[in-house]
């Protein structure tokens, strides 16, 4: 607050009186609902983010229910082959791009400045920009129920996606939240990009980030590449639609196969996208658990950049069956065999890091310990997948169905549980409960496995995906109902989660600053963090911070140190 | 103040049983299936040997893949039993912070297992993807070049065979068959059996994708490309599959369905249904030709009819 009183000014040297700093048009901070509309403050910007991706993740999978209730018994009635069109595209589109993407984002506008000692984003207005963005493109796509949801599928592949065949709102509702959300994320991306390279505490150089901001990094990096790629391609599909183009429209000299190209050069990273700051997530997890530093530090931070490398030169192994040469598709082949090497290091440290450790069973450790036996369950069949000989038995069933929920669910959305468990108590200074936590891991854990394991089964017996019905004489029946039940499981151990969150968010146990003995510098402050984060900002020797911050106060006092955060109002520690 | 971090072992122990005996109760189940449960786990065979080759080559993949499912599971749970927290036990684990001969190991057995799956696939390729000589004579040909991919024509068989083509179209919400002589058939190919039938693959709205899950891999069916596809079929029989890439809201219901019959059957049923479209087509004409003559009569009175 700016004073006149030149007594209470600071003296410059020589005794002299210091420049004076005076603040014109200081306003209050807005109170209630305002102060969230209008904040700019990367922790609130974070939480508003959290509710509104996991209102869209509810939303998607109620979307997934009544597609299982379908699917539980062939010549089913629930739904119309239209409505069932319109659920596949609209499940699939906000899966991803209103929930695994922007919750990731979540994590990050939350965790980045905490974990890297800064006291907001770079850009706070953008940071608030990004987040209305995201806001509005999901309404924009979600108005679409009003007139005609999209029913091209969340890929919108041309001339499927043309006007002549789609005439209705709901494709153009879909441009518009690709649009949005891309430009949220775009402007988000940079806003990681210049805090994480600009704003890190003193003495924290790259070797000594922590992992999951590694990965929030090169999760920005890979938005940035990938996403002009599919604003363009969506704004030629508008134009096609609309004013009369041909890009995509073989009848006019285009070329429906450039739609392809276009969208998966951005889909397939986007796949990276989805999952890397998972892996971040669990990177910072598995050791605070299993009272172990990370084992191979380095070798993860590279496999990061490897594989969103990487991911950029795998993009046509989407299009296996399309009319391509050979030597293309071993091409394609050969660099995805490619990305198995990194991601393999990956759970190989994860494993390593838990060997030898003293591994404390809470509920964070359960979500991160089961997106490695998870994952490696889509990273084989993603494997088997690349091998395009192969592929061409099971491109387009429910084989690929299943192998991208092992990695989308059973690795990013099982890591995002994870995350949630361990941030939950830093968020709101409120512990959620153990035992909810835990039954809600075992019924989604079991859930997960019925609704996804028998559909490697029901693809390669020929079940194709996207069909709202299927023959009694394909042998199906069965995996399908399992799967149907599976889903339903799965879905009431979601609800657990959201239950226990939003109990704990009042009546939760009090966290505390440091509740896990955590190794970076969010748990420096108090849960939730004040406004501006860091009073002083700790000078950071390592990868772990805390560990080395709570060894100098047992050294110091003689004691062990429990909980060392920053004392409230303290004028530093 | 110290926190009690560590929970008493008997919480975790059960759990990690019963993860234990679920995984095993896998691997059992899939190690004991009989072979009438083998397509459970594998893809459709039997038809044609490019399904063949396609299976045999996953199955090699799945072998490799339940040894790495073995290992990473096995390591995992077992770090996770062996090294929980101990009521009394140490509070801190082994500060290891990595090893790098284990670290480049895994990297290079990584790789290399990978190099071995190449090779594998490229032993395998050239049985799924060329099409197989012709085992029956006397069936037309076309010696056509594919601009768009390499699927290479196959070889004349013994006697001199070759073998047959047939143009597909994918429209919402059918597949169109033209035979060589002109005959043409709709939702269902008639076909001989112990022939190499070489399928160009067309589409004249939205993409659709061919698939008969026994005769091997689908391809897609892509406006403005010609895309290529073959099976041999070694038995009589009717061999059902479907659509495979959204087409719109029939999609579900785009099925096709191949019946593999003796060749004199074969011959029968193509001048059986060259004849009845000759017959209806000149039926058509006729009826066009009436119908041409009374609206032009029509139109000339109601020209008459308007002069006056």
């Amino acid at each position: 607050m700016a004073t006149n009183d030149a007594a209470a000014r600071p003296a410059g040297l020589n005794g002299a009186l210091a420049p004076e700093v005076t603040m014109h048009g200081l306003q209050d901070e807005p109170k209630g609902w305002l102060a969230w509309l209008t904040t700019t403050d990367h922790k609130k910007i974070g939480i508003m983010y959290f509710v509104a991706t996991f209102v869209f993740f509810i939303l998607g999978g109620v979307e997934a229910l009544i597609m299982r209730a379908q699917l539980a018994q062939p010549s089913s009635t629930l739904v119309s082959p239209e409505t069932y069109n319109g659920l596949v595209s609209m499940h699939g589109t906000t899966m991803i791009f209103l929930f695994v993407v922007p919750v990731m984002a979540a994590f990050g506008n939350y965790l980045v400045p905490l974990m890297i000692g800064a006291r907001d984003m770079a850009f706070p207005r953008l940071n608030a920009l990004s987040l209305w963005l995201l806001v509005f493109g999901g309404i924009a796509f979600y108005a679409s129920l009003f007139f005609e949801p999209p029913q091209a599928g969340w890929t919108s592949y041309t001339p499927l996606s043309d006007d002549a065949y789609m005439p209705g709102g709901g494709i153009d509702a879909w441009i518009f939240l690709i649009h949005l959300t891309g430009l949220s994320s775009l402007v988000g991306a940079i806003n990681f990009v210049a805090t994480i390279h600009n704003m890190r505490a003193p003495g924290m150089s790259w070797g000594r980030m922590p992992l999951f901001v590694w990965s929030i990094l090169v999760y920005s990096y890979l938005l940035i590449a990938a996403l002009p790629t599919i604003a363009a391609a969506v704004t030629m599909l508008l134009a096609d639609r609309h004013f009369g183009t041909a890009f995509f429209d073989p009848v006019g000299g285009g070329d429906p196969m450039l739609w392809q190209h276009m969208f998966w050069f951005f889909g397939h990273p986007e796949v990276y996208i989805m999952i890397l700051p998972a892996f971040g997530i669990i990177s910072e997890i598995l050791p605070v658990f299993s009272r172990k530093p990370i084992f191979g530090y380095k070798a993860i931070a590279a496999a990061t950049v490897a594989i969103a490398f990487l991911g950029l030169l795998v993009w046509a192994h989407h299009m296996f069956t399309t009319p391509t040469s050979t030597v293309v598709l071993i091409f394609f082949m050969l660099s995805s065999f490619a990305i198995a090497v990194p991601t393999g290091i990956k759970i190989f440290n994860w494993i390593a890091t838990l060997w030898k450790g003293s591994i404390v069973f809470k509920t964070p450790l359960y979500f991160a310990a089961a997106l490695p036996a998870l994952f490696v369950v889509g990273g084989i069949s993603g494997v088997m997948l690349a091998v395009f000989p192969v592929d061409w038995q099971l491109h387009d069933t429910y084989f690929v169905v299943a192998h991208l929920h092992y990695v989308l669910f059973g690795g990013s959305v099982f890591g995002i549980f994870a995350g949630v468990y361990f941030w939950f108590p830093k968020m709101t200074g409120r512990m959620m409960s153990e035992g909810l936590g835990k039954l809600s891991f075992w019924v989604m854990f079991v859930g997960f496995n019925l609704t996804f394991l028998v559909q490697h089964s029901a693809g390669l017996s020929g079940m194709p995906r996207r069909i709202y019905d299927y023959d009694a004489a394909l042998g199906v029946s069965d995996y399908n109902l399992i799967s149907t039940i599976g889903s339903f499981l799965l879905g009431i151990g979601v609800l657990l989660t959201v239950i226990n969150a939003l109990r704990s968010y009042r009546h939760g146990k009090l966290a505390g600053n440091d509740p896990w003995k955590g190794n970076t510098l969010e748990w420096f402050v108090q849960s939730p963090p004040p406004a501006n984060n860091f009073d002083v900002v700790p000078r950071v020797r390592s990868v772990e911070p805390m560990k080395d911050i709570r060894r100098e106060i047992a050294k110091t006092t003689g004691t062990p140190a429990g909980s060392v955060a920053q004392p409230v109002g303290s004028a530093g520690w | 103040m110290i926190p009690r971090a560590l929970p008493p072992r008997r919480s975790s122990t059960p759990r990690l049983v019963v993860l234990l005996a679920i995984v095993a109760g896998l691997l059992v189940a899939l190690v004991a299936s009989p072979a009438a449960l083998a397509d459970t786990f594998t893809p459709e065979s039997g038809g044609s040997p490019n399904a063949d080759a396609i299976d045999s080559l996953y199955k090699i993949i799945l072998y490799v893949a339940i040894v790495i499912f073995l290992i990473v599971e096995g390591t995992l749970i077992w770090s996770l039993v062996k090294y929980r927290a101990r009521r009394g036990g140490p509070q801190e684990g082994a500060q290891i912070h990595g090893n790098t001969p284990l670290e480049l190991g895994w990297t290079v057995g990584a790789a290399l297992i990978l190099v071995v799956l190449t090779v594998v696939t490229f032993l395998y390729l050239g049985d799924i993807k060329n099409p197989a000589p012709s085992g029956k004579a006397e069936l037309a040909s076309a010696a056509g070049q594919f601009a768009t991919i390499d699927q290479p024509n196959p070889p004349t068989g013994e006697d001199g065979a070759k073998p047959l083509e047939i143009d597909v179209n994918g429209q919402q919400y059918l597949w169109r068959y033209t035979y060589p002589n002109g005959a043409f058939s709709y939702h269902d190919l008639t076909v001989p059996v112990d022939t190499t039938v070489v399928l160009k693959l067309s589409a004249s709205d939205v993409i659709h994708s061919w698939w008969i899950p026994k005769f091997g891999g689908k391809m897609d069916a892509v406006p403005g490309y010609t895309n290529k596809a073959w099976f041999k079929a070694s038995e009589t029989g009717d061999y059902i599959g479907q659509c495979a890439e959204l087409c719109g809201s029939g999609h579900a219901d785009m099925r096709a369905v191949v019946h593999v019959v003796a060749e004199g059957e074969y011959q029968d049923f193509i001048e059986r249904k060259k004849d009845e479209i000759e017959t209806a087509g000149e039926e058509l004409a006729k009826q066009r030709e009436e119908r041409e003559q009374a609206d032009s009569g029509e139109q000339g009175n109601q020209r008459q009819t308007e002069n006056q």
